[in-house]
């Protein structure tokens, strides 16, 4: 009995020093931003979890970032340094990251990486993203009811699957709203840019837009909107709340914080394993922003309705019968869209004029 | 008083001094640059120019990545260097770079999966004339219609970047990607690929050819008739034409030959670092590359140094970022002094400073 009693309080002893040894040294985490952090949009609202993640760890993590890395060969060095510079949880933030984030996390198998809305995953590459369809349903819906020129301009990034379901999102529920919606869409061929994406912006609003929807990172379509008059659009991954109540009229914010806290705990943890997380309105990843006074209040309760209805599963945003843009039949009456097809999205739905870039 | 003379020929020491001249006032301005934003500006620096080099953590990393990242800026700057001696101004290297990239990968995917050695040097050849093709667009203007290249082959270059997009979305988008942009990844097409000659020095086909063309352009410059009349054209047009240069031939070799080899640049990248095609291939090399020609004074080797110096600032910046928290554009801000102060202190090459005693007139 009492050497076995020696031998465990030995156990926990030494356990009770790997512990301390563990608290005095801290988690680090790094973060590889697409843009700058005040770019007031995608960027920014990263970076606010980061900051979330400093503020509930306090000392106990080290939190390192950095701004504007080009998606490519460039991204691949960042990471490798980051790494090598002893960090234990990265997080890359745009999707162009993704293979320099599996290059890297082969070359440093204790380190856990987490890639934003990729699609490749490895036992230390886990990868998260948020629905923000859904979040784009609400807003095609408000501004269905709002146009009074009956069209919409859209300013697309990159045509890949996130952005064309935004798009088919956004139009499904404007057309419910109002039959006559018609979408102009734009791609800036960037995440962030914003003198192309004010350009943008200004040529929709010139072809006589008065939505303006944007999927790109900077307030600059907003600046545009405000600079015509009468033309309103929506806070893009951030509250942008500095144009309210008018142009922006509501807002799709991504909430990273506790998603991020949530991971770093699972490091401290021991606990961190490869995982595909796809959080919605529900969960809290995608917030919608305050919708304001220049939206009539019956739009506003609808709004609200349909927020209510997504959170709570009642209603998915792509319920049939829904057509594909050469008029076959994608779902069909009261079926949903399985996620698998909402991943690979690359199709407009039937009613959006022109071609998805191929 | 102090007046400012103009000397007969640039100043030969000047010459050679402003450039070093330029890094330490950088180094003295972003140290005050980088204090203001609170950072403490000895260890920033050290952070910048020292730690890729000789941190014992990033060294091993870093010093190969030096090559890879400075191999595209020399190529690319000794062919605009043979332009700007002669007073030809490519600033359209950029879209020289797509171009040769987007030949280039289209040839190794035309193969795919064919494995065999001819592969990579026909993608060699393309990337080569694609930049070719593309420079010569601006020079064909030129001479046959008396255009501005500089304006072309700028234009040019966002006539490229939508050539890109195009291709990544389109012609040369990876059939396997799940609908995203972009091409195939060259790096697991062994026979594509562009690889390190020597594992773990950084060192591909690319740099090589870097090297291999820094002598091929002291050797032209300084032995060859060709080398003369280009400095000749751009010294003294007029004495150019009396020795029998013929303006529309320089025109089309210096864009012609700065355009091939941006091309190569962009070849070699896209079968090494970067591996695909994709919408944002380009990261602006053809443009630093200006930064580096002239840092470098438009000598062969000049370029050489300056390019391994640019590639520091890159790679040290970075390094700044995440372990200072300095902001990406304080790092930017560093490298566009490099060239304000070098700009700067080239008046001492063309011009002798004087103090004048007044004279009561």
């Amino acid at each position: 009995m009492k050497p076995m009693h020696k031998l465990l309080t030995a156990a926990a002893l030494s356990l009770g020093l790997a512990g301390a040894a563990a608290a005095q040294d801290p988690v680090k985490v790094g973060f590889v931003y697409v843009g700058p952090i005040g770019d007031g949009g995608w960027t920014y609202e990263h970076n606010k979890g980061r900051l979330a993640v400093e503020e509930h760890f306090g000392d106990a993590v080290e939190t390192v970032y950095q701004e504007s890395v080009p998606e490519g060969a460039d991204a691949e060095r960042v990471l490798t340094q980051m790494a090598l510079s002893g960090a234990d949880l990265i997080f890359t933030t745009s999707f162009g990251y993704m293979d320099a984030t599996v290059n890297v996390a082969k070359k440093f198998p204790d380190v856990k990486f987490e890639h934003a809305t990729g699609y490749k995953r490895a036992d230390n590459v886990s990868t998260y993203s948020a629905r923000f369809y859904e979040g784009r349903a609400i807003q095609g819906h408000i501004a269905g009811k709002l146009t009074e020129t009956n069209k919409i301009g859209y300013i697309g990034s990159f045509p890949i699957p996130e952005v064309v379901r935004g798009i088919n999102a956004s139009f499904l529920h404007a057309r419910k709203a109002n039959p006559e919606v018609e979408f102009s869409i734009v791609w800036a061929y960037t995440w962030f840019d914003p003198a192309k994406e004010a350009d943008a912006a200004q040529a929709l609003i010139e072809q006589g837009a008065d939505v303006i929807m944007q999927h790109t990172d900077s307030t600059a379509p907003l600046a545009a909107a405000e600079k015509a008059g009468g033309v309103i659009g929506f806070g893009q991954a951030s509250d942008m709340a500095e144009y309210k109540p008018e142009p922006r009229v509501s807002s799709i914010i991504d909430n990273w914080a506790p998603y991020y806290i949530d991971r770093v705990q699972a490091v401290i943890d021991g606990t961190w394993e490869s995982q595909d997380v796809w959080h919605g309105i529900d969960e809290g990843m995608v917030e919608i922003g305050e919708i304001t006074d220049a939206v009539p209040a019956e739009v506003r309760e609808e709004a609200l309705a349909l927020k209510e209805s997504i959170a709570s599963g009642a209603y998915h945003p792509f319920t049939g019968p829904i057509n594909k843009q050469d008029g076959s039949v994608w779902l069909a009456e009261g079926e949903t869209a399985d996620d698998g097809t909402l991943l690979g999205m690359d199709f407009y739905v039937e009613g959006i004029t022109g071609d998805l870039p191929k | 008083m102090i007046r400012l003379e103009k000397r007969p020929e640039p100043s030969r020491f000047w010459t050679a001094v402003t450039p070093v001249l330029a890094v330490l006032t950088t180094m003295i301005a972003g140290g005050v640059l980088f204090a203001m934003l609170g950072k403490d500006p000895l260890e920033s620096i050290r952070t910048i120019f020292w730690d890729p080099l000789f941190n014992a953590q990033f060294a091993d990393f870093a010093r190969p990545q030096l090559l890879v990242k400075a191999g595209p800026l020399i190529l690319i700057a000794l062919g605009l260097s043979l332009g700007f001696r002669a007073g030809i101004w490519n600033i359209g290297a950029e879209g020289q770079y797509i171009a040769g990239a987007i030949c280039g990968a289209g040839v190794a995917l035309a193969f795919y999966p064919l494995d065999s050695w001819i592969v990579f040097p026909l993608m060699v050849l393309a990337g080569a004339l694609g930049g070719w093709a593309w420079g010569m667009i601006p020079a064909l203007l030129k001479i046959r219609f008396g255009t501005n290249e500089i304006l072309v082959s700028l234009m040019l270059v966002y006539v490229a970047e939508q050539f890109l997009a195009s291709m990544s979305l389109g012609l040369l988008r990876n059939p396997e990607g799940h609908g995203f942009p972009g091409s195939r990844n060259l790096q697991e097409y062994p026979a594509a690929a562009n690889t390190e000659i020597i594992a773990g020095t950084g060192m591909h086909w690319g740099v090589m050819t870097a090297f291999l063309a820094v002598i091929a352009a002291y050797v032209l410059l300084n032995r060859h008739i060709l080398g003369f009349h280009i400095r000749l054209a751009g010294q003294s047009p007029r004495a150019a034409r009396f020795a029998g240069v013929s303006p529309p031939l320089l025109v089309a070799f210096c864009l012609g030959t700065s355009g091939a080899l941006a091309g190569l640049a962009g070849l070699f990248e896209v079968a090494g670092p970067a591996g695909q095609i994709s919408i944002d291939f380009n990261v602006g090399y053809g443009f630093t590359a200006i930064i580096v020609a002239f840092l470098g004074r438009l000598h062969p080797v000049g370029i050489l140094l300056a390019g391994l110096l640019m590639a520091l600032t890159y790679i040290g910046g970075e390094l700044a970022q995440f372990m200072l928290g300095l902001p990406a554009a304080a790092i930017q801000a560093f490298q566009g002094m490099l060239l304000f102060f070098l700009l700067g202190f080239d008046v001492f090459s063309n011009y002798r400073v004087r103090r004048v005693t007044s004279e009561v007139a």
